[in-house]
């Protein structure tokens, strides 16, 4: 198929960017968006121009390296990482307009690549159980009801790519940080830690200049691991209780 | 030194280990952390130590030793260190818990992974690992990593390939994910405390070796283009693994070779090189665009039976219409013991035989010939569900599989409750790595090595469910203890700058970087890479001769000569340039290519992921020769000039098996 | 904060159901009407004097209101800041067409507020030539405003947008309280939404309503 591609181009960090039109053509259906893209990038070089800088690394959608807002689509019109989108998504001769995450706790580095660093900082706030090497006591001492231990694995499927961040109307990173919470809190090992994480980690949310949740619920459709929106939900009720308990 | 071996390479002195005290196997880690010096907890602030790649191996390493009170510098080339290639990994990790009461032991954790590695590894480290596997879980469990578990709140366990005791833990088919996640918050507890400096985006293009100690780096600053120099008591590498000299690998589109590559071309021996890994599960190739290939956690084959059309006939027939009797199910045919669980080499192998006879399935592809002709050749067998889903039921395979499944539709557009899904072998893994002795130190003193940048455990082929058992044993129990042997001898002589042997590493970087930028070429360095790749598949893949081989090294000489003239790198050095740091990784990808040509021609026998086709029992197994090859190859660099590697020179370390009787292995 | 938000908002849904509730007297003539109205001033007396209810709840709402925009400007204010530079092709997903007219839709509610407030409490003026209002006699001046059928449009329109707002409203509400950490307590809350939306927005609509089309008032 053939298709045209608006893609933002921006030079550096600091310079003004604009969307500018490619065509790429005999795409196959079977590729991946990515390998739609290294074929626009080998015909830029070969034609002496700069190809589009854009991240990926694992394509397999886990790693979360990845992720364009395709059309208008966080990780495009499939519930999936932007590695795992297929061309046979699209329709021979369609515009594809291809932009970058869009947040200012996001700045766009180059093109279509953000500095997502806001988001480790988040984790360094609180994201963690404190358990030195080797001091750990031995695995089954401490038995975890199966479903706790499943809710604390949903929500650890989180890949901290950022479309929840993007969708949202409000750039929030609730459902990154809900995700988080509820994968640690689920947990009897995470419990000595679990009122002081909930309030670091929203103080440096909102201080990283992340938005506020409205509860429209962008994020959790965008997500490509289906975070569902009650991890938010669990987030503010810890950061309520928080308020009452001593840490 | 020996004259040059059939014009290739010369040997050198052997080595040995010298590490390991003595005594018996099981004592012998216990004696190690004993006797290793320590180092007191006010003067390890003062030590720098430098941790390159925050995968398992690395992240799980810096964030220990921060946790123990270093200076550490960690660096990794994506934008977090939760993005490190350990994530990928699927299945499992395995430790000897016996939490299933199935016979299971450190002794026989420590046999199994011997064995399963053709018995080409070195068995104090092998018996360590099995020792602190059990730890792993520990420390993995104490994080909140969300292993399944079962209806009573303990921990479940499944088998995995090449074993028959279930010592698998698992968290669904993200077992690689949850454990990195768990290494990722455990070093951004210690970034956040102050010990650990993290540099994210930084690719390390050189290690500074001064008085022949290693003693820092020269990274380049990935958004800013700023080469920088980071100096300091030891250096840690925890960069993974080489799969991606093959193009198309399951690796990530970053991992690369050029931190392990570096050091080797300072001194550091690379130990076994052609021990590659190709995993039999991974979802055949679409087509010649194709940036990567996609593995599939071998836990499919625990329900899953494999299987070709007894005639070629049939092989373009929909699978569903051909009857039970004219199916060959090849691997509980030949292996009826292990059936569809041998290990990884094996079922890779025979994937392959069946497709070279001719019974492949799946698109035919035009493949080139060692005789240079052109056949089209069928690359794929079948993975069958039907047999599970009307035992098990739909919903169970869902439950269990559903998500491999749901990728595998994702990525070929078809759907495996429906249709046997196809699959085809892809490389995955590389044992060989740098060389390193019982204290993962390489033969640069101050040089550490941890994970799968290093060659230590897993022999001529890793069993599944290792590595990640392996690249947190390195990072959280091993390194940290040896390193302080070698750190209590520190902190070592104050160093500047200004000091010659780091300005010439410096400068060699930046002139590295200027001529990429100014040579002007027409070729990008992703067309290299991937000629590179076809190479090295073709002739260094999953069967090697002697006459490929041969074929291979001019090959990849003439395309590394054509690479260095007729490259084109666009942008600038001073920004972000992806083309840039491709071209990089490709230039030391096309040096290390010639060298694992080199070790597999002149290992001639057949070991676990190395199959030369000149060594090979009447019914096609793989043959050892113990007598004559029962030894690591560890690999010097010998220099270069005008293009050209000077011949390498081969160390050999011999491999003494005190504990494990040497057997020619058997799955059948 | 959004606690604060939340809980006021939901002190707004207690007190619109009431109001509505004292609406729907109308329905029962003008007796029953004056006299809820005559009693909602002699509540609590004698210890409060008279009227002194009312103007502590009206203390009390006022004081939520102010916590209730003052949170939702700084929210909306936050999320420009969280993005300055816009997409150029974005397509909602998930949104609701309530969701996403939270913010025009409350500024729209609070305009109608301050209409409301001086049609029927401050300055009460009769938009009516035909009709004499009777002093003291609130069901005179209602009949006489909603005998007019612009009158009507613009209440209505106004509880179109109070059931758009309360519709994600009391969803949001229980989200941020943390009542909803199931996906099944995510879909009572709201289901609850939709219904609190519609008992309101209906509530309210049938006296007007009733009025216009003189099945009372006459």
């Amino acid at each position: 198929m053939n298709l045209t591609l608006k893609i933002w181009r921006q030079a550096g960090p600091q310079a003004k960017g604009s969307m500018e039109t490619y065509q790429v053509t005999d795409i196959s259906e079977d590729m991946s968006f990515l390998e739609m893209l290294d074929v626009l990038n080998e015909d830029l070089t070969e034609r002496g121009e700069e190809p589009v800088a854009f991240d990926s690394d694992c394509r397999e959608g886990i790693c979360g390296m990845c992720g364009l807002m395709i059309s208008g689509h966080a990780h495009g019109p499939e519930v999936t990482t932007t590695c795992q989108l297929h061309m046979r998504s699209f329709r021979d001769g369609e515009t594809i307009t291809i932009e970058p995450w869009r947040a200012d706790a996001f700045p766009v580095i180059k093109d279509l690549v953000v500095d997502r660093s806001s988001f480790d900082r988040i984790i360094q706030a609180g994201g963690f159980i404190s358990a030195n090497t080797g001091a750990a006591p031995e695995a089954h001492s401490v038995p975890v009801p199966k479903p706790l231990a499943d809710r604390a694995f949903e929500s650890a499927a989180c890949i901290g790519c950022g479309a929840c961040v993007a969708a949202c109307p409000n750039a929030s990173g609730m459902l990154f940080m809900g995700a988080k919470i509820t994968h640690l809190g689920s947990l009897p090992q995470g419990q000595p830690e679990r009122w002081a994480r909930v309030q670091n980690m929203v103080a440096t949310h909102d201080a990283e200049g992340f938005g506020g949740c409205t509860n429209i619920g962008e994020c959790s459709a965008a997500c490509p691991k289906e975070i569902p929106l009650d991890v938010i939900s669990t987030l503010n009720s810890d950061l309520r209780k928080s308020r009452s308990q001593r840490h | 030194m020996t004259d040059l071996i059939q014009g290739l390479y010369s040997e050198g002195e052997k080595i040995a280990d010298t590490k390991a005290p003595a005594g018996p196997i099981d004592k012998k880690w216990t004696q190690r952390k004993f006797d290793a010096k320590l180092v007191n907890p006010a003067n390890r602030r003062k030590l720098d130590v430098i941790v390159v790649g925050t995968g398992l191996a690395g992240g799980a390493g810096a964030a220990t030793l921060g946790e123990a009170g270093y200076n550490v510098k960690a660096f990794c080339y994506q934008d977090s260190p939760r993005r490190a290639h350990s994530i990928a990994a699927q299945g499992g990790i395995n430790a000897a818990k016996n939490y299933k009461g199935d016979g299971d032991s450190i002794h026989r954790l420590f046999y199994d992974t011997v064995k399963g590695g053709d018995y080409r590894s070195r068995e104090t480290n092998v018996y360590r690992l099995a020792e602190v596997s059990a730890d792993i879980i520990d420390q993995c469990v104490a994080q909140g990593v969300p292993f399944a578990r079962e209806y009573g709140g303990l921990l479940d366990n499944r088998s995995f390939g090449g074993v028959q005791v279930s010592r698998t833990f698992y968290a669904r088919g993200q077992t690689g994910q949850q454990l990195l996640i768990g290494a990722y918050q455990a070093l951004e507890r210690q970034i956040a405390a102050g010990t650990v400096e993290m540099f994210t985006r930084h690719e390390m293009l050189e290690v500074i070796v001064v008085d022949g100690k290693a003693r820092g780096i020269i990274a380049r600053d990935m958004v800013t283009g700023e080469i920088e120099t980071h100096l300091a008591d030891a250096v840690v590498l925890a960069s993974g693994g080489y799969g991606n000299v093959f193009f198309l690998s399951t690796n990530a589109m970053g991992c690369n070779v050029t931190a392990a590559w570096r050091a080797h071309r300072k001194g550091a021996y690379f130990g076994n090189p052609c021990y590659t890994q190709i995993h039999p599960t991974c979802i055949p190739q679409h087509g010649d665009k194709q940036s990567k290939l996609t593995l599939m956690s071998e836990s499919l084959r625990n329900d899953g039976r494999i299987w070709v059309p007894k005639r070629a006939e049939d092989c373009d027939k929909d699978p569903r219409q051909i009857p039970e009797e004219d199916r060959d199910y090849y691997l509980e045919r030949i292996y009826p013991s292990f059936g569809n669980l041998v290990p990884r080499d094996i079922a890779s192998r025979q994937a392959k035989n069946m497709c070279d006879e001719g019974r492949g399935v799946g698109p035919a592809v035009v493949e080139l010939q060692e005789d240079g002709s052109e056949r089209e050749v069928r690359r794929g067998v079948y993975l069958d569900f039907a047999e599970a889903i009307s035992r098990m039921g739909k919903d169970a395979v869902s439950a269990k599989y559903g998500n491999l499944f749901d990728m595998y539709e994702r990525i070929t557009g078809d759907n495996p409750y429906e249709t046997p899904m196809r699959i085809y072998p892809a490389v995955h893994y590389t044992m060989g790595g740098l060389w390193v002795d019982y204290d993962l130190q390489s033969s640069i003193p101050g040089l550490f090595v941890t994970g799968e940048a290093n060659f230590s455990d897993h022999g001529a082929n890793r069993l599944g469910a290792s590595a990640l058992m392996q690249g947190l044993a390195d990072g959280y129990f091993v390194m940290p203890n040896t390193i302080r042997n070698y750190l209590a001898d520190g902190p070592f002589d104050k160093l500047d700058e200004s000091h010659p042997a780091v300005q010439e590493a410096r400068q060699s970087v930046e002139s590295r970087v200027e001529r990429f930028l100014t040579m002007g070429g027409t070729r990008s360095a992703d067309s290299y890479h991937k000629e590179l790749g076809r190479i090295m598949w073709e002739y260094c893949g999953m069967e090697r001769t002697e006459e490929g081989l041969k074929k291979a090294i001019g090959m990849i000489r003439d395309l590394r000569e054509d690479f260095w003239t007729n490259l084109r790198v666009p942008g600038q050095g001073r920004e972000l340039n992806q083309s840039l740091e491709k071209a990089g990784r490709v230039a030391d990808f096309l040096e290390l290519g010639e060298l694992m040509c080199i070790d597999a021609l002149h290992r001639r026998e057949s070991c676990g992921g190395h199959f030369r086709a000149e060594s090979q029992t009447e019914d096609g197994e793989a043959l050892r020769h113990d007598d004559e090859f029962a030894y690591v190859a560890a690999w010097e660099f010998a220099g270069d000039g005008d293009g050209r590697m000077s011949a390498p020179v081969l160390h050999k370390e011999d491999l003494v098996y005190e504990f494990i009787e040497l057997k020619q292995r058997s799955y059948k | 904060m959004k606690i604060s938000m939340a809980l006021a908002g939901l002190l707004f849904v207690f007190y619109v159901l009431m109001h509505m509730y004292g609406n729907l007297k109308l329905l029962f003539g003008q007796k029953a009407f004056d006299d809820y109205a005559h009693h909602l001033r002699t509540l609590g007396e004698p210890i409060l004097p008279y009227s002194g209810f009312l103007w502590l709840f009206r203390l009390l709402l006022i004081t939520a209101l102010l916590v209730h925009v003052g949170f939702a400007l700084h929210l909306w204010s936050k999320a420009n800041r969280a993005r300055s530079s816009r997409y150029v092709v974005k397509k909602a997903v998930a949104a609701t067409v309530s969701s996403k007219m939270m913010r025009w839709g409350g500024i729209a509610l609070l305009l109608f507020l301050v209409f409301h407030l001086i049609h029927f409490t401050i300055l009460k003026p009769n938009f009516n030539s035909g009709e004499t209002v009777v002093e003291g006699s609130p069901y005179s001046l209602v009949v006489a405003a909603f005998k007019l059928w612009w009158v009507v449009a613009i209440y209505l329109l106004a509880m179109i947008a109070l059931g758009m707002h309360l519709h994600h409203g009391v969803w949001s509400a229980a989200q941020t309280l943390g009542l909803t950490q199931t996906a099944k307590s995510r879909a009572t809350a709201k289901a609850l939404g939709v219904l609190v939306a519609l008992v309101v927005a209906v509530g309210f609509a049938i006296p007007p309503l009733a009025i216009l089309f003189k099945i009372v008032g006459n």
